[in-house]
């Protein structure tokens, strides 16, 4: 019999690729149907928000952080917060932080239901696409309440956030909690038992705890391998150390491991948000300094230096006192960091965005070698990729 | 929490010796500088260390200051999960000395430091694989220098002509405007105009 060369096939996968989660390109090396060697390009969304950041005031700055993780605006603003918070020394009146921590965790659910129906639909299941999507219209309209905006809030404002909770809105979350538990278990009903859901997702993508570790992973991907981190825990911000909630942690550390610490973390963000809901303090929302917040409207149409504070904020900005900082936050995604260098003028000299997707996506070529090509697909679902953040 | 910040500053100074450049707490973080040459040992140092134990290396980044003689700072945020404590170690680098790359001992440098070549043009020795990272194929120039322009230099179209994507200088109907909004009574450096004859 001849003796016939085996060569391995280079296959592309994306960049247009529904299972792709964006622009993600896959120069994958197959043996078969085997993953030899998968490299993954990207930047195709890349829109150079870093230096756009260095020429905006710290207040321009703010929107750009919507737009990095699409999925999860708020808590990113949150992220630049309180790092300009932290470099300005400006302190957060403890309404405002309530506003903030149960906006986080609003956001948190939007994130979680988006992943979890995404990553059902790329292993097959529809329905809980169908349903989450629903869902998670009622939340954007939270977003819309409070902010004018369904998905780019610019909300969460160093000192605060920008405006009170318009009257109703408390009532409405607080309905939206009591009947949310129910479809996060019609959710899991139609996903957790199912055969073919757990046929692709158990024992695939296995990380354990040191390497979860060495590739700097975070958020539920650190948790789905064994370990109890949640920064919202270990080093609170605002007022999640008066909160009372658990950590969900997995064993295996497989995709469907951090499916289900996923679907846990929306029951406790439940917890959470009901919490700040029973607990919300009356007070204003943002600080009373004028030199960082501008001064209520009404206020201005009186007060000559009300009015001059509103331009010389809208214009100047304020300046930052030179510093440097690396604040962090529990995105839902994973560890979302910032550092942020000032250099005493009203723009930041240096901004670098820490994303938690840009460490996940590094360690593809890791998960998936050996793997099927189909599995593929299921570790980049469970690994929450959003190419705003990753590209940013 | 500043007292055992101080007391981890001083135990890996005294750990590093030479190594150690200088180390500060500044906002309740705590900042370590070191040089190109002990980089890899204290990263090894307060990796391995029972009193450290910064088992994640969360970000690598580096600050342009062009106006310094070595221009560049690159920047490593590390993580101690026992510890629960955060580190900032800084080297100093330029255009041309490269430093060595923390693969060896973090995989998760591997895309951070490719993208800080990318970004800077700042090399590291040693990297399995240091490609550009998130400007196009076949990008010139490193964006994040402050010299590079905020605009750029080139643009792209897809040219119906000759059917394919075209690159071209970038041409824009209003430059990029950069306002000056300092405020006159606190502390502009330069001298106010009309303000030159005031003496």
């Amino acid at each position: 019999m001849a003796e016939t060369e085996i060569k391995n096939l280079t296959m592309n996968f994306g960049p247009q690729h529904p299972a792709a989660h964006g622009v993600l390109r896959l120069v994958v090396e197959m043996d078969g149907e085997i993953i030899e060697r998968c490299d993954p390009h990207i930047g195709l969304l890349h829109r150079g928000t870093e230096k756009l950041i260095e020429y905006k005031t710290y207040l321009q700055a703010v929107p750009y952080f919507d737009r990095l993780d699409y999925v999860s605006p708020m808590c990113q603003e949150h992220t630049f917060a309180l790092a300009v918070e932290k470099l300005a020394g400006i302190d957060v009146p403890i309404r405002g932080q309530y506003i903030r921590v149960m906006f986080s965790e609003i956001t948190r659910i939007l994130n979680h239901i988006m992943n979890i129906s995404a990553f059902a639909l790329d292993v097959g299941a529809m329905t809980p696409l169908l349903w989450g999507f629903e869902e998670r219209e009622k939340l954007m309209e939270f977003y819309e309440r409070v902010s004018g905006a369904r998905l780019h809030a610019a909300y969460f404002r160093p000192g605060g956030v920008h405006r009170d909770l318009p009257v109703g809105l408390l009532e409405d979350i607080r309905t939206f909690c009591d009947e949310f538990p129910r479809i996060i278990n019609d959710v899991e009903s139609l996903l957790t038992e199912n055969r073919i859901f757990r046929q692709r997702t158990v024992d695939v993508g296995i990380v354990t705890k040191d390497d979860a570790l060495d590739w700097g992973f975070s958020g539920p991907m650190l948790r789905g391998s064994g370990v109890p981190w949640d920064l919202r825990k270990s080093q609170p911000y605002d007022v999640y150390g008066r909160m009372d909630f658990d950590i969900p942690v997995g064993k295996t550390g497989d995709c469907f491991d951090r499916y289900l610490v996923r679907v846990e973390e929306m029951r406790q963000s439940l917890r959470i948000i009901k919490q700040c809901i029973e607990e919300m303090p009356g007070g204003p929302v943002r600080t009373q300094d004028n030199k960082i917040a501008p001064p209520s409207r009404g206020e201005m149409k009186q007060s000559m230096e009300a009015l001059i504070h509103h331009f010389k904020l809208y214009t100047e900005g304020y300046r930052v006192p030179a510093g440097e900082t690396y604040t962090a936050v529990e995105a839902p995604k994973g560890e979302f960091g910032v550092y942020l260098v000032a250099d005493g003028t009203n723009k930041p000299y240096r901004c670098k965005i820490r994303a938690p997707g840009f460490a996940f996506l590094q360690a593809t070529d890791f998960l998936s070698k050996g793997h099927m090509l189909a599995d593929m697909v299921a570790i980049v679902g469970s690994m929450d990729i959003v190419f705003g953040e990753i590209d940013r | 929490m500043y007292d055992a910040l101080n007391d981890l500053g001083e135990y890996i100074a005294s750990k590093a010796g030479e190594h150690v450049a200088s180390w500060e707490i500044a906002l309740g973080e705590l900042l370590v500088t070191t040089s190109r040459d002990g980089l890899t040992r204290l990263m090894k140092l307060v990796r391995d260390d029972a009193n450290c134990l910064f088992k994640v290396l969360l970000d690598v980044t580096a600050v342009d200051y062009p106006e310094r003689e070595e221009r560049f700072e690159v920047v490593y945020n590390l993580l101690s999960l026992s510890h629960n404590q955060r580190i900032r170690i800084k080297v100093p680098a330029d255009e041309q000395a490269p430093v060595p790359s923390m693969v060896p001992l973090f995989s998760s440098a591997g895309w951070f430091e490719r993208e800080v070549w990318d970004m800077f043009g700042i090399f590291f020795t040693d990297h399995p694989d240091l490609r550009r990272m998130l400007t196009d194929y076949g990008f010139e120039g490193h964006p994040l220098r402050k010299d590079f322009p905020l605009t750029g230099y080139v643009e792209v179209r897809y040219d119906d002509e000759q059917k394919r994507v075209v690159y071209e200088p970038v041409k824009l109907t209003q430059d990029f405007r950069s306002f000056d909004f300092m405020s006159p009574w606190e502390g502009a450096k330069y001298i106010l105009p009309g303000d030159e004859k005031a003496d």
